[in-house]
C-alpha cells in the first residue's frame, strides 16, 4: 500500500506504539500501558463490569419511493439480483425498522484509547451495489475494498476531515485503505455506476453499529457510564440520545426517525477548522 | 523556503513554438529559473496581495472556487479549502508538492479557463502565491507530501501502441472515455467532480486539451495519480496488484497519446476545396475521398457578446475538408459530441450544466435536450475589399446566407440572417444545399453538397480561385445549448481550387530554353569581338557582330521581363487563392527577374551606344 497521510504519521505511530506496549487484546485484564500524558492511556474495557446499549431504530411515515435502478448495461451485475435493484438511499424493514443507520458512541469514551484491529473490514462491490451500503471502521483500522464483479469500478472516498482517494479497479482483486482521523461519515461512490454510493463511519473506538433490516442495533462491551449515542441516516440526518450504562446492564435505546425529517441536514464529516491568518472566514460544507 | 524545487522543463517543450522570441524568452526565463532566489527576495513579495489582484477575481478571496467570474466557468475554478489538486506527482489522496502547485501557476490547465501565469508574475510572485494557496487547507501544516518516483518513459512505437490500445480494453477506459476516445462512454453522463458539478470526460482526441498535460509522461502520471477531485481515477494500484506492468500502463499512454494528432494542430486562414478531376464527388461521409483530402481546423467558443449569452460550450472545434468538380461544392464538418441529441440518457447532465451556468442573461435556455445544430455561414454577398459581414450571423446592412443542419431534421436548409437568431429560411423552391450526417462514436460528421451556382440571385455564387469568407456555428442540445447559447467561430475563407493552368509547366522550361540560347549567342559574340573568332573583313565583322551582340542582350532581356510578368501573374493567382507563401516567393522571383531583365536592356544599349 501507497503511503499516505504523512501529516498524520505521527499519531498513528504514537498509537501504534501504545498498541505494542499495552495488553494488545481488545478486552484483556486492565493494564496500563505507562504511555506519556499526550494521549489517553490505552485501557482494555473490563468484560466483567463492561455494560451494552440495545435497541431499535425506527421510522413512522410514508416511505420515500426508491428509483429502480437501471443495470441494462450491466448485464453481469444483473444477473445477480433475483429482483429489480433499487437505490438504497432509505430502507425501511419489517415493523417499522429502519436499516443502515449508523449508530455510535459520540461521547464519552474521551478518557480511553483503544488498538487498531489487526482484522479489516471488507467493503464489497457486489452485483453492482455496496455491501454493506453503510459500514463502520476504526481510525487506521485496513479497509479493504473488493471488486466481486469482474469489470470496472472505481471507488471514490470523499471525506472532509481525512484526505480522500480515487481508486480504479478494473478486475476481482482486494485494494486496501485506511483513514487515520475520527470522522462520521465518509461518502464513497463509483463514478462509472452513478448509482452506487456508501457511507464509512470512521471511529477512534469500536463502539458502533448499523442498524439491520429490522431496526436493531446494539453496542456491546461498554464500559459503565454516561454516553452520548447518535443515530445518522443519509437522508434524515441524525438523532442524539443520552445513556447510562450501568455495570453488567443493558441500556435501552430507541431512535424514531420520523417523515418530516426528509431533508434534513445530513453531516458528513466536521466542518474542517480554517486556521487562515488573514482573518479569511473558514467555509461551511 | 529558498530554493525552487520545480519551474523543471517539465511540458515547456509542448509550449515550445517555432517563433524565435519565444525560444529565447523561453530559454532566458529557465536560465533564470535555475538560479537561486533567496528567500528574503521571497518575503518580501506578499502572497495575498497577489493573489487578491490576480486570483480572487475567479477562486475567490476565502479561496472557496467561487469569485465572481466563477459561474461562467465549468469546469468551476479550483476550491483550495479542500486541497483537492488534480496535478501533481503523488499519490492519489496526497497533498500536491510545491513543485506540482507551481507547475499548474506557470502552465495553467488546458483546456479550462485557467490560463498560465509564467510570463505574467514573477517567480518570487508566483513562489509566493504557492505559500499563500496553502493555507487555506490545515492539510498543508503537516509533512511535505513525497512524490512518485514514475521512472522513464518505454520506448514507445507501434507495438506499445497496440499494447496500449489492449490494456485500453481490458483496464476499460472505454466506459467514460468511449471505443474510440472521444468522452462518450456509456457513463460519462452520470460524471459529477467532488464538489457536485457536471464534468466531461476528456476528449482523448484533443490531447492539447488534456488537464494534467498531453505528452506521453503528462498522461503516465495522470494514470498513476489521478485526478483528485474528479471521477478520473488512479492506476498505480492495479500495477501494485500485478493486474498490468508498470510497462502496460506505458504503454497506455502511449496509446492515449496515438488518439491526438502529433501538433496541436495550427488555424489556416484558408480552408482549399481541392478539384477533383477523376474522381465524382463524394457524396457520403464516408467516402474514401475524404481519407485524402486535406483537414483544416477550426476552433470554436462560446457566444458571449449576443445575449443570453454562452459560457460553457461542448464544441471546441471543428474540423472542415472541402471538395469540388467544378459543378458542386462537397463540404465535410465534423465535430466531438459524445451525444446525438436529444438523447435522454444525457437530459439530467445537461440540465446540471444549464443550473450550474446559472445565467442571468433574459431568454437563457432553462433546461437542455434540443437537437444539435450547424451552421455554415457565408456574406449573402461579396463586397469589394475586405469587409465582411458581422460575423454573428450579420446585420441588417450586410446580411449573412447561412446553411443549417439539425440532428432533428433531414437534410439541411438556407437561410439569409441579419443578425444572430433572425435567420429567415428561404423557401422550400429556392433550397439547394444538400446534407447528409452520421454520429458514431461519439463525432458527428456532416456533409453539405451545393452547386457553385444556384442560379439564385439570393444565393451566394461561389467561382474558381476566389476567396469567399465562411464562419461555423455549432450547438450541443444535450449541454443545454440552442439560440444564441453556442459555439462560435471567426470568418475563415473557403477558397475554390482551379486547374493549373499549363502555362505553369510549360513556360519554365521555354523561358530557360531562350535564356540558354541567347546567353550562348551573347558570349559566343563576345568572343567574336575579342578576336577569338576570326574573320576575313575585320571591320564588317565587327559591325556584325555588335548588331548580333545588341540582338541578343535586347533578346535576353526581353526575355527575363516576360519571365517577371508571368511571375507577377502567378504572384497574383497566388494571394488570390490564398496562398500568401505562393504569392510571396513569385512576387520576389518577378521582382528579381525585372531586375535582371531591365539589367540586361540597360547593359546592352549602354554597351552598344559606346562602342559606335
Amino acid at each position: 500500500m501507497i503511503e499516505r497521510f504523512s501529516g498524520l504519521r505521527n499519531t498513528v505511530l504514537l498509537v501504534s506504539v501504545f498498541v505494542i506496549a499495552g495488553c494488545g487484546g481488545g478486552d484483556g485484564g486492565g493494564g496500563d500501558a505507562g504511555a506519556a500524558d499526550a494521549a489517553p492511556a490505552e485501557s482494555p474495557v473490563d468484560a466483567a463490569t463492561a455494560g451494552n446499549v440495545s435497541g431499535m431504530v425506527t421510522f413512522s411515515g410514508t416511505a420515500p419511493m426508491m428509483a429502480e435502478i437501471n443495470m441494462g448495461s450491466e448485464a453481469t451485475c444483473a444477473s445477480k439480483h433475483s429482483t429489480t435493484p433499487t437505490e438504497e438511499g432509505f430502507v425501511g424493514g419489517e415493523n417499522g425498522g429502519l436499516a443502515n443507520v449508523f449508530v455510535y458512541v459520540k461521547e464519552g469514551l474521551e478518557s480511553l484509547s483503544f488498538p487498531t484491529p489487526t482484522a479489516a473490514v471488507v467493503l464489497n462491490q457486489d452485483g453492482c451495489v455496496y455491501r454493506p451500503h453503510v459500514l463502520g471502521a476504526q481510525v487506521g483500522q485496513d479497509i479493504t475494498l473488493r471488486n466481486s464483479d469482474g469489470l470496472l469500478h472505481n471507488i471514490n472516498a470523499s471525506p472532509t476531515e481525512n484526505r480522500g482517494f480515487n481508486v480504479s479497479q478494473p478486475v476481482n482483486m482486494d485494494t486496501n485503505r485506511s483513514f487515520p482521523v475520527a470522522e462520521v461519515m465518509v461518502p464513497v461512490r463509483c463514478d462509472v455506476h452513478g448509482w452506487m454510493m456508501s457511507y464509512i463511519g470512521v471511529l477512534d473506538h469500536p463502539y458502533f453499529a448499523v442498524s439491520d433490516s429490522d431496526g436493531s442495533v446494539s453496542l456491546d462491551g461498554l464500559p459503565p457510564g454516561d454516553y452520548v449515542i447518535e443515530a445518522w441516516h443519509e437522508q434524515l440526518g441524525t438523532m442524539t440520545s443520552n445513556v447510562t450504562v450501568t455495570t453488567g446492564g443493558t441500556a435501552e435505546i430507541s431512535f424514531e426517525f420520523t417523515e418530516a425529517m426528509a431533508g434534513s441536514p445530513v453531516p458528513m464529516g466536521e466542518p474542517i477548522d480554517l486556521l487562515h491568518p488573514d482573518g479569511h472566514q473558514a467555509v461551511d460544507y | 523556503m529558498s530554493v525552487l524545487q520545480s519551474s523543471s522543463p517539465n511540458g515547456l517543450s509542448k509550449k515550445l513554438r517555432f517563433s524565435p522570441q519565444r525560444v529565447v524568452l523561453r530559454a532566458l526565463l529557465l536560465g533564470a529559473s535555475l538560479l537561486v532566489v533567496p528567500g528574503d527576495l521571497i518575503a518580501q513579495v506578499d502572497g495575498q496581495a497577489v493573489y487578491d489582484q490576480w486570483c480572487a477575481g475567479c477562486h475567490g478571496e476565502d479561496g472557496a472556487g467561487a469569485g465572481p467570474a466563477a459561474n461562467t466557468m465549468l469546469p468551476r475554478p479550483r476550491d483550495f479549502t479542500l486541497a483537492l489538486y488534480q496535478v501533481r506527482t503523488t499519490s492519489s489522496g496526497e497533498l500536491p508538492t510545491d513543485a506540482d502547485i507551481l507547475k499548474v501557476i506557470n502552465e495553467g490547465m488546458p483546456g479550462t479557463a485557467m490560463p498560465g501565469w509564467e510570463e505574467v508574475l514573477t517567480e518570487a510572485e508566483r513562489l509566493a502565491l504557492v505559500d499563500y494557496l496553502k493555507t487555506f487547507s490545515r492539510f498543508f501544516q503537516g509533512d511535505p507530501p513525497t512524490p512518485l518516483d514514475f521512472g522513464r518513459a518505454t520506448s514507445g512505437g507501434e507495438d506499445a501502441i497496440a499494447r496500449g490500445e489492449e490494456v485500453y480494453q481490458s483496464v476499460e477506459c472505454w466506459r467514460c472515455h468511449g471505443q474510440e476516445g472521444r468522452g462518450d462512454g456509456e457513463s460519462a453522463p452520470t460524471l459529477n467532480d467532488d464538489t457536485g458539478f457536471p464534468i466531461f470526460a476528456a476528449d482523448l482526441t484533443e490531447n492539447w486539451r488534456f488537464n494534467g498535460g498531453g505528452e506521453v509522461e503528462e498522461i503516465y502520471r495522470v494514470l498513476r495519480t489521478g485526478l483528485d477531485g474528479t471521477p478520473m481515477a488512479t492506476f498505480s494500484d492495479i500495477v501494485d496488484a500485478g493486474v498490468i506492468t508498470n510497462e502496460d500502463l506505458w504503454s497506455l499512454a502511449h496509446y492515449v497519446r496515438s488518439l491526438s494528432p502529433e501538433e496541436e494542430p495550427s488555424v489556416e486562414e484558408v480552408v482549399t476545396a481541392q478539384l477533383l478531376t477523376d474522381t465524382p464527388l463524394p457524396q457520403t461521409v464516408e467516402d474514401v475521398v475524404w481519407e485524402e483530402a486535406e483537414r483544416f481546423y477550426v476552433p470554436l467558443s462560446g457566444q458571449i457578446v449576443v445575449q443570453p449569452r454562452w459560457f460553457n460550450p461542448r464544441v471546441d472545434a471543428v474540423w472542415v475538408q472541402a471538395v469540388h468538380d467544378g459543378q458542386e461544392l462537397a463540404l465535410l464538418v465534423s465535430w466531438g459530441d459524445p451525444s446525438e441529441s436529444p438523447d435522454t440518457l444525457w437530459t439530467d447532465f445537461g440540465g446540471q450544466v444549464v443550473t450550474t451556468m446559472g445565467s442571468d442573461d433574459e431568454g437563457a435556455a432553462t433546461g437542455s435536450g434540443t437537437a444539435d445544430q450547424l451552421v455554415v455561414q457565408f456574406p449573402q454577398q461579396l463586397s469589394e475589399g475586405q469587409e465582411r459581414p458581422y460575423f454573428l450571423q450579420g446585420d441588417t446592412r450586410n446580411p449573412t446566407y447561412t446553411w443549417t443542419w439539425q440532428s432533428d431534421i433531414a437534410g439541411a436548409f438556407e437561410s439569409i440572417a441579419r443578425g444572430m437568431g433572425t435567420a429567415a429560411r428561404q423557401p422550400d423552391s429556392e433550397q439547394h444545399v444538400r446534407a447528409t450526417a452520421q454520429h458514431a462514436d461519439g463525432q458527428w460528421k456532416v456533409l453539405f453538397v451545393r452547386p457553385l451556382d444556384t442560379g439564385s440571385a439570393e444565393d451566394l455564387a461561389l467561382t474558381a480561385g476566389q476567396a469567399v469568407p465562411m464562419a461555423f456555428q455549432a450547438w450541443d442540445g444535450d449541454n443545454g445549448e440552442s439560440g444564441s447559447q453556442g459555439a462560435v467561430s471567426t470568418w475563415y475563407f473557403l477558397v475554390l481550387g482551379q486547374p493549373t493552368p499549363v502555362a505553369v509547366y510549360v513556360a519554365p522550361p521555354v523561358a530557360l530554353a531562350l535564356t540558354l540560347l541567347f546567353g550562348l549567342l551573347v558570349v559566343r559574340q563576345a568572343q567574336v569581338g575579342s578576336g577569338m573568332w576570326r574573320e576575313p573583313d575585320a571591320t564588317a565583322r565587327a559591325k556584325r557582330a555588335a548588331k548580333r551582340k545588341q540582338l541578343a542582350g535586347m533578346g535576353v532581356g526581353v526575355i527575363w521581363l516576360g519571365m517577371a510578368f508571368g511571375s507577377y501573374q502567378n504572384s497574383r493567382a497566388g494571394w488570390e487563392a490564398g496562398h500568401a507563401d505562393l504569392g510571396f516567393w513569385w512576387a520576389i522571383i518577378g521582382g528579381l527577374l525585372a531586375i535582371a531583365g531591365l539589367g540586361a536592356l540597360i547593359g546592352t544599349w549602354i554597351h552598344t551606344r559606346t562602342s559606335k
